[in-house]
């Protein structure tokens, strides 16, 4: 298969698989729980407001056609009107989704920082004790309650000891006196662009809690793959013919090895990304950082489904594009895979 | 049916009395880690069965409040505290131990039955079931796992059962592929190839002779994710789409322990949360145990 054909059916698939995902929301929204014009209005709705509501939603059409309706209108972006906030779920989401990638970003950045490194030491170290030790640190980051560590840093951060902010993006004095010029939406880089270095402390500090949680599991996840992939690579003939050459031992694990070595991590990006996004959602919470997550949480104390549903498909959406490009850049790095020989289950 | 011939069939292949060095199970008891893990998970097992004879309160446990001892920090008496009901935080994590166990449970059971008929039958038959089957499979994958519960979760009422469900919903295609590739890889097997050959039906021959041979790193898995089933009821439960009130749950003391935590009274959220995180640990330990001995390339020894 040609680079250009395997791009094709990949993305073919991609859209396939977009189509699909709407057919699931659309299927819990309109069909699962009886009533999308209740679940609209909330639980005190009278029943003239249902009638309103149904001729204004279409629900009176049959379902096929009400899927049409469904996939046009989210493919123009109309994802519906927020019942709290009264303004359409798009626009919410365009205010919400820059800090939570934000948050996403410098958290994977951090992920490979720290993951790879450590990783390519277990595997130079394989069952010494910074091996043993990085292996139960690592299982403990792929099981700790992310919502629970938040609750623990913020009770010692914050009350204990009062280093650092007990939640949010930027404190409100920064904001009045310093504002961030939107650029970009991150806030670290408009304020470094702009050079408002006092903006960018202090949303720096407000963002050392929530990635120091959310990047526990990505770092572990990190350091793992990392670790098994290099221990693969370390036993290779061409490490033991750089040994005899006289490498030194740096040179062969960082510039020789980890070449072939990250190869698999950089696969597992966009798992990675899955996690954090999700991650986020339960962080964002705890520390009240106002971005999708919060979002979310909003929406559920106000039974305000159709943003849960919104959220859910752009956020899908955004995951399925990012799985794409790391299946496409993999199959660019490595014709194995466009060729089909990956074992693919 | 199929599951006594499952477990006889497992049960006789292994020889669980003696230990060879080299075996697994050798490995696995030098492993003082996963042997670590195995040992919490017994533990947590064993306080879910007793929690009623454990606690000298096992009602509150169940949930009857006490208000007069409300907010109590923790004492001898009540070595986790009391909750703002005046529930001894103890008897909370215990039954709440039984709610994670039972609901983790059924979400693995019933994704693991749904993903070994589902795959079995795509991986036996191929071509276009197989293709639908997949199809469909990768279209729930591409669901964020816990947004996809979330949003089911708060469409349905809420209920240990609903969270159970919405949870399940994005649990099952993982055992439809692990079904699936292996289902193809015992489809060629001469005793299937014989049964079909003297003409034993499509049913029978995926009950009889698939499944039995599928089964095993299936439940192995299941088991395996138990703990990340947890969690994710718990994260439920934390947003409050999970189990209601007066269900001991984790992920609902730590939700109810927040609001609390900034007044100095951190005990509420920190037990209940800490049961949780060593709970799914307990798993994780397990689980990367078993893999290190089952391969020996990650144990780094074959090459």
């Amino acid at each position: 298969m040609s680079q250009a054909e395997y791009a094709l059916r990949r993305v073919g698939l991609g859209m396939m698989v977009i189509i699909g995902v709407l057919m699931v929301t659309f299927l819990v929204s309109h069909v699962v729980p009886g009533d999308p014009a209740r679940l609209y209005l909330g639980p005190r709705a009278t029943p003239d407001m249902l009638k309103e509501v149904r001729e204004l939603l279409g629900l009176n059409e049959p379902l096929p056609k009400q899927f049409m309706h469904y996939v046009a209108n989210t493919l123009r972006g109309e994802l519906g009107l927020s019942f709290r906030t009264k303004r359409p779920i798009l626009e919410d989401l365009k205010i919400r989704l820059p800090a939570t990638m934000e948050l996403v970003t410098v958290t994977m950045l951090l992920a490979l920082i720290v993951g790879v490194p450590v990783g390519v030491l277990g595997a130079a170290r394989r069952g010494k004790l910074f091996d043993q030790l990085s292996r139960v640190v690592t299982i403990g980051g792929v099981s700790i309650p992310s919502f629970w560590l938040a609750l623990l840093l913020q009770l010692l951060f914050f009350l204990h000891l009062g280093w650092l902010p007990l939640g949010g993006r930027i404190s409100q004095d920064t904001l009045f006196n310093n504002p961030v010029r939107t650029v970009s939406g991150f806030y670290l880089v408009d304020a470094a662009i702009t050079g408002n270095w006092i903006a960018w402390r202090d949303s720096a500090l407000h963002m050392i809690l929530p990635v120091c949680v959310l990047s526990a599991y990505p770092i572990s996840l990190a350091v793992r793959m990392t670790r098994a992939s290099m221990i693969g690579v370390l036993s290779e003939i061409y490490v033991t013919a750089a040994r005899a050459a006289g490498l030194s031992e740096w040179e062969i694990l960082f510039k020789l090895a980890l070449k072939n070595g990250i190869v698999p991590t950089l696969t597992i990006m966009g798992l990675l990304f899955a996690y954090s996004i999700t991650g986020a959602v339960l962080v964002e919470i705890v520390f009240a950082w106002p971005g999708m997550g919060s979002y979310m949480a909003e929406a559920i104390l106000n039974d305000d489904v159709y943003v849960l549903f919104g959220v859910t498909l752009v956020v899908t959406i955004i995951y399925i594009v990012v799985n794409l490009l790391v299946d496409l850049l993999q199959a660019a790095l490595d014709p194995r895979v466009r060729l089909g020989e990956r074992a693919e289950m | 049916m199929v599951m006594i011939s499952v477990w006889e069939r497992w049960l006789g292949n292994r020889h669980f009395l003696r230990i060879e060095p080299g075996s697994a199970v050798w490995h696995f008891r030098r492993d003082k880690i996963a042997l670590g893990g195995f040992i919490l998970i017994l533990i947590m097992i064993l306080s879910a069965v007793s929690a009623s004879w454990l606690t000298p309160y096992p009602n509150e446990g169940r949930g009857e409040p006490n208000i007069s001892n409300k907010l109590l920090p923790p004492s001898t008496e009540h070595p986790f505290g009391t909750d703002a009901l005046g529930r001894d935080v103890l008897a909370r994590v215990l039954f709440g131990a039984r709610t994670s166990l039972t609901a983790g449970m059924s979400i693995v059971g019933v994704s693991v039955v749904i993903g070994t008929i589902l795959g079995a039958v795509a991986g036996f038959f191929g071509g276009w079931v197989d293709e639908v089957i997949m199809r469909v499979t990768d279209i729930f994958l591409a669901f964020p796992p816990l947004l996809l519960a979330m949003t089911v979760a708060a469409v349905l009422e809420p209920s240990l059962a609903n969270a159970v469900l919405a949870i399940t919903l994005t649990w099952w295609p993982w055992y439809t592929r692990l079904a699936r590739a292996q289902a193809i890889s015992v489809r060629e097997r001469d005793f299937v190839k014989a049964a079909r050959g003297i003409g034993v039906s499509d049913f029978t021959t995926i009950q009889r002779h698939i499944t039995p041979n599928i089964i095993t790193p299936i439940l192995v898995q299941g088991t395996l994710d138990l703990g990340a089933a947890i969690l994710t009821l718990a994260a439920l439960s934390f947003l409050g789409l999970g189990v209601p009130p007066p269900t001991a749950d984790w992920g609902s003391m730590v939700r109810e322990g927040r609001a609390y935590i900034m007044g100095g009274r951190w005990w509420m959220g920190t037990f209940p949360g800490l049961a949780l995180f060593l709970t799914t640990m307990a798993f994780n330990l397990l689980g990367d145990g078993l893999q290190l001995v089952t391969s020996p390339r990650a144990r780094g020894e074959a090459q």
